[in-house]
């Protein structure tokens, strides 16, 4: 279903910029097909706005992200803190049934299968008799693994998770982490931002380390060594120099 | 006041014993029809405001139809639309390339549109023509804004209907929308085009200013009785429709204008949905009924 040779992301030189100063400086490097990789550094250091630049949700000012043969609706993204309005009169199932847009769409039909993948996905997260519930009436816990289910019903090649298990009880969290490895031996490119460095150790074998700038990627002991975190605190202390003062130039 | 005890005499003769009645049941129905689900959706999109905001900013176009054309259903509503459209377009650019947010935008592009019409209409037109744009009169709507109104009603449930699920999935969580690709921005300006169709379509009815009443009213009420977009346009529309027939009644029996006889029906549903409201209303909150503490008292 999700052939290896798709789903490799391939970034090049790429600059993003948030009112010129820049967010991600010059980063490339491949996320190879497949591949389950965190995205690690400290507060500030661009993970969240690299992802949605993978995502296609924000556009490199300079450089690119080359994505293959994949379509947008190849890519599940799921942000750390979706701007839904909780109180929203939808259902479980209605929401989780989003996911199944790229074979709906618009205007196609909801049919017997469309209804068993989104029961499936709702099992897959332990919450099959949840279905009709209307959304205002989960927990946080709970809301994040609809938010999981959807991402299931996407069928994506490539996921992408911003900090998706943030404020969850453990339960949860080794649940839907326990999804995500199973994604990765389904040879899916996963790719989720982090700041834990202990959970990143235990459960990936890549990672990123960004501090505005690339500090290393590769497998994951031996980015995270404790030179590598120091430098991307270096870096980031210098950056926080720098956005203070009224007129940066780029160079 | 013997005829108040006869049923007929009190609820079904008013309305068809008169052409004007008449007319003006079968636009308040068609307003109610239209206005309600696009009410809905406002509320949805957390833009309860902008239909107000909306109905001032259709007055300059609306004032240039009359000098140019008088008091012309046609001339006016042309007018309205355009302007509405400009100033929704304005702001929904500014906010899409500024930093300015969408209801700033707004607000600073319908407030000189304001200025706008009310300056033309003291230039050329009196403080009767202005009243009458910003107040309307359902008792003095004639054929051909009877079926513009109901071509409005039509255009709207069909549009609607197109596109529902993108609709409702651009005002639940538009980043998804965009994260598959989807065309998000040209739903959101289908959707504003039905807004300022249906406020133009009120206006010569109710007024600029009651039109929004009519639209935003009973939504508001309906998210108290439905957990579901549908059930929450099925409530809006209903109310609105019983609204307008109420609200005829009234304005009918006790010789009072008609346009705040119906919004002020509206009114009424709404307090007392924010009350008795079944989901989360404030007698459903507050008598609750307590919840178990000890799987031992289920069961005695």
């Amino acid at each position: 279903m999700t052939p290896a040779s798709d789903g490799a992301i391939t970034l090049e030189n790429v600059i993003v910029t948030y009112r010129r100063l820049p967010a991600v400086h010059h980063l490339s490097g491949t996320f190879a097909a497949g591949s389950l990789t965190a995205i690690a550094g400290p507060n500030g250091a661009g993970k969240s706005t690299l992802l949605k630049t993978i995502a296609g949700l924000l556009t490199p000012s300079e450089g690119r992200v080359l994505r293959g043969n994949l379509n947008a609706t190849d890519i599940a993204y799921l942000p750390q803190l979706p701007d839904i309005d909780r109180s929203f009169p939808i259902s479980v199932a209605e929401t989780v049934m989003l996911g199944a847009w790229k074979r709906i769409g618009a205007f196609g039909e909801v049919d017997s299968r469309e209804r068993h993948r989104v029961g499936e996905a709702l099992a897959c997260v332990n919450l099959l008799g949840y279905a009709g519930a209307p959304i205002a009436a989960l927990s946080a816990g709970q809301w994040q693994r609809v938010l999981f289910a959807r991402a299931i019903v996407q069928e994506a090649p490539v996921l992408l998770l911003d900090e998706p298990f943030a404020g969850l009880d453990e339960d949860t969290q080794g649940h839907l982490i326990s999804l995500v490895h199973e994604w990765h031996a389904q040879k899916r490119t996963v790719i989720v931002v982090l700041h834990d460095t202990d959970f990143i150790r235990r459960h990936f074998p890549e990672t990123l380390l960004l501090a505005r700038e690339l500090v290393a990627w590769g497998p994951t002991g031996e980015v995270l060594t404790q030179e590598n975190l120091g430098r991307a605190r270096t870096i980031m202390a210098k950056w926080a120099r720098s956005d203070d003062m009224p007129h940066h130039h780029h160079g | 006041m013997e005829h108040l005890l006869d049923p007929y005499a009190l609820l079904v003769e008013p309305l068809i014993g008169y052409a004007f009645m008449r007319r003006a049941l079968v636009a308040c129905l068609a307003l109610a029809m239209g206005s309600g689900p696009i009410g809905v959706f406002l509320v949805l999109r957390r833009m309860s405001l902008m239909g107000d905001a909306m109905s001032h900013a259709v007055l300059p176009g609306a004032a240039i139809g009359f000098i140019f054309a008088g008091l012309s259903l046609g001339a006016m509503s042309a007018g309205g639309l355009i302007a509405g459209l400009t100033v929704a377009l304005l702001a929904g650019i500014t906010s899409r390339t500024t930093i300015l947010r969408e209801d700033a935008s707004l607000a600073g592009f319908y407030l000189a549109s304001l200025a706008l019409g009310v300056l033309l209409v003291s230039i050329y037109g009196s403080a009767i023509d202005l009243l009458h744009v910003l107040f309307g009169s359902i008792l003095a709507v004639d054929d051909e804004g009877l079926l513009f109104v109901a071509a409005v009603a039509s255009i709207t449930l069909t549009t609607l209907a197109l596109i529902y699920r993108p609709l409702v999935a651009e005002c639940f969580d538009p980043t998804f929308l965009r994260s598959v690709g989807a065309r998000g921005s040209l739903i959101h300006l289908i959707f504003l085009v039905l807004v300022v169709l249906n406020l133009v379509a009120g206006f010569q009815a109710l007024g600029t200013l009651m039109a929004v009443g009519l639209m935003m009213l009973p939504a508001a009420a309906a998210r108290f009785w439905s957990d579901s977009v549908a059930g929450c346009i099925a409530f809006a529309t209903g109310c609105a429709m019983a609204s307008g027939v109420i609200g005829l009644l009234v304005s009918y029996h006790f010789d009072l204008p008609s346009g705040p006889a119906i919004v002020l029906t509206a009114a009424v549903a709404y307090l007392a949905s924010i009350v008795f409201g079944s989901r989360a209303g404030l007698l459903a909150r507050y008598l609750r009924r307590p919840h178990f503490h000890d799987p031992e008292e289920v069961k005695s």
